[in-house]
C-alpha cells in the first residue's frame, strides 16, 4: 500500500465572492523511501499540496490519504497525532527556536513524543551525528552560519525517524556550497534511513537532487517523472 | 517537557525577567496601596475608638439624643453598678467611665488677675485604667502624670497659648450637671502632647474624681467605653454585644435607661468603615483590571514574538491546547515569581511607613475628628496575600486572553507563515 495516495483531490479557497482553485484534479501516489519534489513556478500549489500532505490543511473535494489516514476526516487532534508521531518538517527559514541550543532544538520533538530521556539522549546524538554537528550542540542559533541552521532543522526533523519529511524550498536561503551539504546529506539520510522526503521547490540545485519530480502548473500536474537518477549522496 | 520550557523561559529575559518586572511592579502598588489604606483606616478607628467613642460606649437615651452637645445634665449616674453588670457580661474587656466638660480655663497672675483665659475642652478620666487606652505616659512632654487631688494635664499647645507651665495654678470656669457655676483651681502637673490635632488643640486630662465633684455628678459619667483587651475593633461582635446589652438594660420608656452602640453606629465612622472597605475592594478591582489588560498586552507581543515558535510547535503536532495550557503554567510561574518580589518590596515600603509615616498636620490641622498627625501604613496578615490576587489572577487572565489567538490560528498557513 503506497504511503501516500491523492485521488481527484481539489483545494478551493473562498476569494471574496468567487472560489479560487489552488489544486485541481490531483492523482498521485508516493512509496516509502521516496526522494521527490514539487516543482513549479510561486503559485503553482505547491506549498498548498505539502500542507494538505502534512495534515496542515484539507482537501476541498477527492481524498488525501496520508500514512492510511484520510485527511480530509481528521479532527485537529488527531491531525497533530499524525504530525506529531509520523512527519518531520523543514522550512525556508530554518524557524530554530533561538532560546534554545542545538541540543535542545533536536530534542524537542522527542520531548512532545514524551520520550525517556536516555532515549533522548542516544536519538540527538545520532541525529547530530548525521548532520554533522556534534561539535555545536551547545550552540545557540544565532551562532550558526545558514547551512548549519539549515542542518540544525533537518536533524529535528528526522531525529524521531518519521515516516515522511516534508521540506518547503529548503535551500531558498542558502549559498551553493551549503545547499549542497544539506542536499547531500539529505540524500544520504534518505538512503540510510528510508525516510520519505517531499519536497516544495523551484530550485534548480535541489531539483537535479529529486528522484522524481511533480511539475504543477496553476494547481495541476502536468509533469510526473519517476525513477530519475538523481544526485548520489 | 516543563523542565525544556522552564530553561526557555529563564533564557528569554522578555518573557520572564521583563514580564516578571511588570507583575512585581504591579504586586508592589497593590500591596503598599493596601497597606496604606489598611493603615489609614485602622488608625482612623483606633484614635476614634481611643480618644472619641470605645468599641463600644454606654450613655443614656436622652444623652445620645444630643450628644454632639455634651448634655452632662443627661449623663449616666452611679455607674458603678452598671460598670459591674458589664464586666460581668463581658469580663474580656475593659471597661471605663468618662467625663467629657468644657469651660474656661483662667491663668492668674501673682496678684491673682486673669492673665490668660481662653475655652477648652476636657476629659475626667480614671488615670490607673486609662493609661493603656490613651498611651498618656507617652504623651507627657513635660511634668508628671496627676498625683493628687486637683492636678491636671494640659495639652501642650494650650498651655504655650495660655502662657503656663507645670506647677501652675489654672481655674476652671464651668458649669455644673445642674447648670450652676462651678469654679476650681487646679495644678497643672504635666504638658501632653497626642500627635492628634483634635486632642492637642485644648484638651485639659483631670482624674474623674475631681470632675465628679467639681460636676457634682455624684458616680456619674457622660458616657462608658468598653474595649476588647486587645484593641481591635470587630464590629459584628461589637453590634452584638450592643444588641444583647440594650436588649437587657435599656428601655424606651425610661430615657435614662443606659443604652450602648458600637463605634460604627458613631457618626460618620460607620461610612469611614464602610468606605474604607469599599475603596480598598475598588483599589484592588481597578489594579486587576489594569494589570489584566497591561498583561494581556504582553502576553499579545510575546505572543507576536514567538509567533515563529508556537507554529513550529503545531506543525511538529503539539496541540492547540497543550500549547495554551504550557503557555498559562508559564505565566503563572512567572505571576508567582513576580508576586513574590512584588510582595516583599510591598511589605518593606508599607513597614517603612508605618514606622516612618507621613506627616499631615497641615491637612488634618481643622479637623474636629481624632486623626493622627502622622498618617502610616499598616503591615496585617493580610498585606502578605493581598498582592498575588491582581498578580496571579491579572497574569492568568492576561495570558487567557492572550493565548486564544493559538486557537484561532489557521495550521493550513503554517508553511506560508513560518516561511516569510
Amino acid at each position: 500500500m503506497a504511503l501516500i495516495e491523492l485521488k481527484d483531490m481539489y483545494k478551493k479557497f473562498p476569494m471574496g465572492k468567487n472560489e479560487f482553485t489552488a489544486l485541481k484534479e490531483i492523482n498521485l501516489e508516493f512509496e516509502k523511501g521516496e526522494f521527490a519534489g514539487l516543482v513549479g513556478p510561486s503559485g503553482s500549489g505547491k506549498t498548498t499540496m505539502l500542507n494538505i500532505l502534512g495534515s496542515l490543511d484539507t482537501p476541498s473535494e477527492g481524498s488525501a490519504r496520508v500514512l492510511d489516514n484520510n485527511i480530509g476526516d481528521l479532527s485537529g487532534k488527531a491531525a497533530a497525532q499524525l504530525r506529531k508521531k509520523h512527519m518531520g518538517f523543514i522550512f525556508q527559514t530554518y524557524n530554530l527556536l533561538p532560546v534554545y541550543t542545538v541540543y535542545e532544538n533536536i530534542e524537542f520533538p522527542l520531548l512532545i513524543l514524551k520520550m525517556s530521556r536516555e532515549e533522548r539522549k542516544k536519538k540527538v546524538a545520532d541525529a547530530l551525528d548525521w548532520v554533522g554537528l556534534t561539535d555545536k550542540k551547545k550552540s545557540r542559533p544565532a551562532q550558526l552560519s545558514g547551512g548549519e541552521s539549515q542542518r540544525v532543522a533537518v536533524a529535528r526533523a528526522i531525529v524521531k525517524r518519521p515516516d515522511l519529511v516534508l521540506a518547503d524550498e529548503p535551500t531558498a536561503n542558502l549559498d551553493d556550497e551549503n545547499a549542497y551539504n544539506v542536499l547531500e546529506m539529505m540524500v544520504k539520510l534518505n538512503e540510510e534511513l528510508n525516510t520519505t522526503f517531499i519536497f516544495a521547490t523551484h530550485d534548480h540545485k535541489v531539483i537535479k537532487y529529486l528522484k522524481r519530480k511533480i511539475n504543477l502548473i496553476d494547481g495541476k500536474i502536468t509533469e510526473d517523472m519517476a525513477d530519475l537518477p538523481g544526485v548520489k549522496g | 517537557m516543563m523542565k525544556f520550557l522552564l530553561k526557555g523561559l529563564l533564557r528569554d529575559r522578555s518573557r520572564s525577567l521583563f514580564r516578571m518586572l511588570m507583575v512585581a511592579a504591579g504586586v508592589f502598588i497593590a500591596v503598599f496601596m493596601h497597606g496604606w489604606m489598611e493603615g489609614a483606616l485602622t488608625d482612623l478607628i483606633d484614635t476614634n475608638a481611643r480618644f472619641n467613642e470605645g468599641h463600644v460606649k454606654i450613655m443614656t437615651r436622652a444623652y445620645r439624643e444630643q450628644k454632639d452637645q455634651v448634655p452632662n445634665d443627661l449623663a449616666l449616674l452611679e455607674t458603678g453598678e452598671l460598670l459591674k453588670n458589664l464586666n460581668k457580661m463581658r469580663a474580656d474587656m475593659f471597661w471605663v467611665p468618662r467625663i467629657k466638660f468644657g469651660g474656661l480655663l483662667d491663668i492668674p497672675d501673682e496678684n491673682r488677675e486673669t492673665l490668660e483665659q481662653g475655652p477648652v475642652t476636657g476629659l475626667g478620666i480614671d488615670f490607673d485604667k486609662e493609661e493603656e487606652i490613651l498611651k498618656i505616659k507617652r504623651a507627657v512632654v513635660k511634668g508628671s502624670l496627676p498625683d493628687d487631688k486637683g492636678e491636671i494635664l494640659i495639652a501642650k499647645n494650650l498651655a504655650e497659648k495660655l502662657k503656663v507651665d507645670t506647677g501652675d495654678t489654672a481655674t476652671f470656669i464651668g458649669s455644673t450637671m445642674n447648670g450652676a457655676m462651678t469654679v476650681y483651681n487646679f495644678k497643672v502637673s504635666g504638658l501632653v502632647e497626642f500627635g492628634i490635632v483634635a486632642m492637642d488643640k485644648g484638651t485639659v486630662l483631670a482624674r474623674i474624681s475631681d470632675m465628679r465633684e467639681i460636676l457634682n455628678m455624684p458616680g456619674g459619667a457622660s458616657e462608658a467605653y468598653g474595649f476588647s483587651k486587645d484593641m481591635f475593633y470587630a464590629d459584628e461582635d461589637m453590634a452584638a454585644l450592643s444588641a444583647k446589652f440594650n436588649k437587657k438594660y435599656s428601655d424606651e420608656k425610661d430615657e435614662f435607661s443606659p443604652v450602648m452602640e458600637p463605634l460604627s453606629a458613631q457618626p460618620g465612622m460607620g461610612y469611614y468603615i464602610d468606605m474604607g472597605e469599599f475603596m480598598a475592594a475598588i483599589i484592588m478591582s481597578v489594579f486587576i483590571f489594569a494589570m489584566a489588560i497591561v498583561l494581556w498586552n504582553a502576553g499579545l507581543m510575546d505572543g507576536i514574538r514567538r509567533y515563529g515558535e508556537i507554529g513550529v510547535r503545531l506543525a511538529m503536532g503539539e496541540s492547540k491546547h497543550g500549547i495554551y495550557v504550557r503557555m498559562l503554567t508559564e505565566s503563572v510561574a512567572i505571576a508567582v515569581v513576580g508576586s513574590v518580589i512584588g510582595t516583599l518590596l510591598g511589605l518593606a515600603a508599607t513597614y517603612y511607613m508605618q514606622e516612618v509615616g507621613l506627616n499631615i498636620e497641615f491637612a488634618v490641622q481643622d479637623s474636629s475628628m481624632a486623626i493622627s498627625n502622622i498618617m502610616r501604613a499598616k503591615v496585617t496578615p493580610l498585606t502578605y496575600v493581598v498582592g498575588f490576587i491582581p498578580g496571579v489572577f491579572a497574569s492568568v487572565i492576561g495570558t487567557m486572553f492572550a493565548g486564544i489567538g493559538i486557537y484561532r490560528r489557521n495550521t493550513a498557513q503554517l508553511f506560508s507563515e513560518l516561511d516569510r
